[in-house]
């Protein structure tokens, strides 16, 4: 990373070359088990607290296939406009390293489940463009490494390395799209578009948390460029380690300008796996391969094919949410939103988030209010899209019914929320853990009310003889004292009753 | 014309991470031969129709429920470990393939 890189400004390279893209999506499904045994799935659990014989891969362990799983790859099959194969069967990726103790991945190769879709994205500007669907198949998620020793907690100079298989055998669907060609200069914001449509279709699914800072959302974004005009595909690198949408549409660029700089030069781009690094946006070579791959795929001896009857592919078409495009319309009816209002909260990423914390109980009207205000604030200083914040539209629900309800002021459900965004937990463990529930004993703020009349005898005079505004003086010395968790206009109505 | 060759026999010793002698090569592919041509002579009586089975049985969306069920405890899972550290598999320095 400290070598220079040559780039090509970037107009240099939209006049000269063509890109084409391929998006590969990981998700991980939020299903409760695991893809082939009953090993539960939470997030952060304790290293190696969720595992078995059958993830392990000890011998004589069978594995079954988990009919949720199933299920869910064929919705967002579905969803992607993709057929659904008739007949489809997993195979064995032969592979040795020590993320999968099996010694291989179970994964579909050349029969996925759902196949020849496609998905709409509208841009920032409103224009759409198709996205062709390649195909989307099941595979199981690999165990997580911690590489001890390495100057930077790499692979690279580390002595030795440390394996938690908790994630070993989580159910993960891979999408991968057709080559997206003809969006020149477009191309990165086409990538994070398509990552972002891909995102919020799958949370309208339900099917995943797509949380791409904890990994379950992933994405590799393939970049290969070719002269304006050629017909056939340049090399392509695939750049992987790309965790939020910002880094997509980063990556996409930062590959186009040092692709182009390569071959305006005269070289030739290397087939190659790079990594994405947040800090400046560059990318580096990754796994340099001695031979081609060659996992030796297999039928899975110990997994039967599975065969979706019509009837079961109908039934779960049935259960498929509204279209994002139709979805748009109803909500702008409902919400009674502008076009440009609209247009406003589609590309800050919020309207999936108002819409599922309205779906949570808030009204339109709070929902909004939260997340284009103080959560706009919080995402924008930390750098990522809401949907990346750490809190969820339920919490953020609950927060709004807390502060309905009386039981916290506006100013305290701010603290409740950093609480929650500082990992504390739901908002209710943040209220409890912070002490943060407004004081609304009438007798323990008549005390305080009593206290600071006491102390401004004047202040309490006044408000005696009529001068009704003097009381500010008296709320603000009963919020100090109650630090600020008292609901002011309860404390105002208290002082006038105390001095009537 | 042998039905695998030397290379071949070398390429899988490789991908299997099996340390194999220049005499065993010999060996090996002399056997392999043998046991290929056995399983080609299948394809002598296979008709075009028929198409390559991979399970025996015609058996097709055999699935589990999506409900937790005790696996190991850590100290379990560990146990059978050559190596461990921080309640993790200890592996040694991986080389050259990062996936």
């Amino acid at each position: 990373m400290t070598t220079m890189v040559e780039t090509m400004d970037y107009d240099e390279v939209v006049e000269r070359f063509d890109p084409v893209l391929g998006l590969e999506v990981h998700v991980e499904l939020s299903t409760a088990t695991k893809m082939f045994c009953g090993c539960a799935t939470t997030f952060g659990a304790e290293p190696n607290t969720q595992v078995c014989p059958t993830c392990l891969g000890l011998p004589g362990s069978l594995p079954v296939m988990n009919g949720a799983a199933v299920e869910s790859a064929i919705r967002i099959g579905l969803a992607l406009n993709c057929q659904i194969a008739p007949w489809c069967r997993f195979a064995r990726k032969n592979y040795f390293y020590p993320d999968m103790p099996k010694n291989f991945q179970t994964s579909q190769y050349d029969e996925p489940i759902a196949f020849d879709g496609w998905m709409d994205l509208e841009l920032p500007d409103g224009e759409t463009v198709r996205v062709g669907i390649e195909r989307a198949h099941m595979e199981e998620d690999t165990g997580k490494s911690l590489h001890v020793g390495g100057a930077t907690g790499r692979i690279h100079g580390a002595s030795h390395s440390l394996l938690d298989y908790n994630r070993a055998g989580v159910p993960l669907i891979e999408i991968v799209t057709k080559p997206i060609e003809g969006v020149g200069a477009r191309a990165p914001e086409v990538a994070r578009a398509y990552v972002t449509a891909l995102r919020d279709l799958l949370r309208a699914l339900d099917v995943s948390d797509v949380r791409m800072d904890q990994g379950s959302l992933r994405c590799d974004a393939n970049v290969s460029l070719r002269e304006r005009g050629v017909s056939e595909f340049g090399t392509r690198t695939e750049t992987k380690n790309v965790n939020s949408l910002r880094s997509v549409e980063r990556a996409v660029r930062y590959e186009m300008t040092r692709q182009a700089a390569v071959l305006a030069g005269g070289g030739e781009v290397v087939q190659e796996t790079r990594h994405f690094h947040e800090a400046d946006g560059s990318t580096s070579p990754g796994r340099v391969k001695e031979t081609a791959e060659d996992y030796r795929y297999f039928p899975e001896p110990d997994l039967v094919p599975i065969a979706p009857s019509e009837e079961w592919i109908e039934r779960l078409r049935g259960t498929l949410p509204e279209k994002p495009a139709e979805r748009r319309k109803r909500i702008q009816q409902d919400w009674q939103l502008s076009d440009l209002e609209l247009r406003d909260l589609l590309n800050a990423g919020a309207v999936e988030v108002i819409a599922s914390t309205v779906d949570a109980g808030a009204t339109p009207d709070e929902a909004r209010s939260w997340w284009v205000s103080y959560l706009a604030q919080q995402a924008n200083t930390r750098g990522v899209e809401l949907a990346e914040l750490p809190i969820s539209p339920a919490q953020v629900a609950r927060v709004i019914a807390l502060v309905n309800s009386g039981e916290l002021t506006n100013s305290l459900a701010k603290q409740v929320v950093d609480g929650v965004l500082a990992g504390e937990g739901d908002p209710d463990d943040v209220v409890a853990a912070r002490g943060l529930a407004v004081v609304s004993d009438d007798s323990a703020l008549n005390a305080a009310v009593d206290e600071a009349l006491a102390a401004q005898p004047d202040v309490a005079d006044k408000i005696r003889g009529g001068k009704v505004q003097a009381a500010g003086a008296i709320v603000g010395a009963v919020m100090k004292a109650t630090n600020n968790q008292a609901d002011a206009k309860r404390v105002r109505e208290l002082i006038l009753e105390r001095c009537s | 014309m042998p039905s695998i060759s030397r290379d071949e026999v070398a390429h899988l010793a490789r991908l299997a991470r099996l340390a194999v002698t220049e005499e065993e090569l010999d060996t090996f592919a002399g056997q392999l031969d043998v046991i290929l041509r056995s399983v080609a002579s299948v394809g002598e009586v296979a008709a075009e129709e028929i198409p390559p089975t991979s399970h025996a049985v015609p058996l097709t969306n055999v699935f589990r429920d999506d409900v937790v069920r005790p696996g190991l405890t850590r100290e379990q899972a560990l146990a059978g470990a050559p190596a461990a550290e921080d309640g993790r598999f200890r592996v040694p320095r991986i080389l050259g393939e990062e996936q």
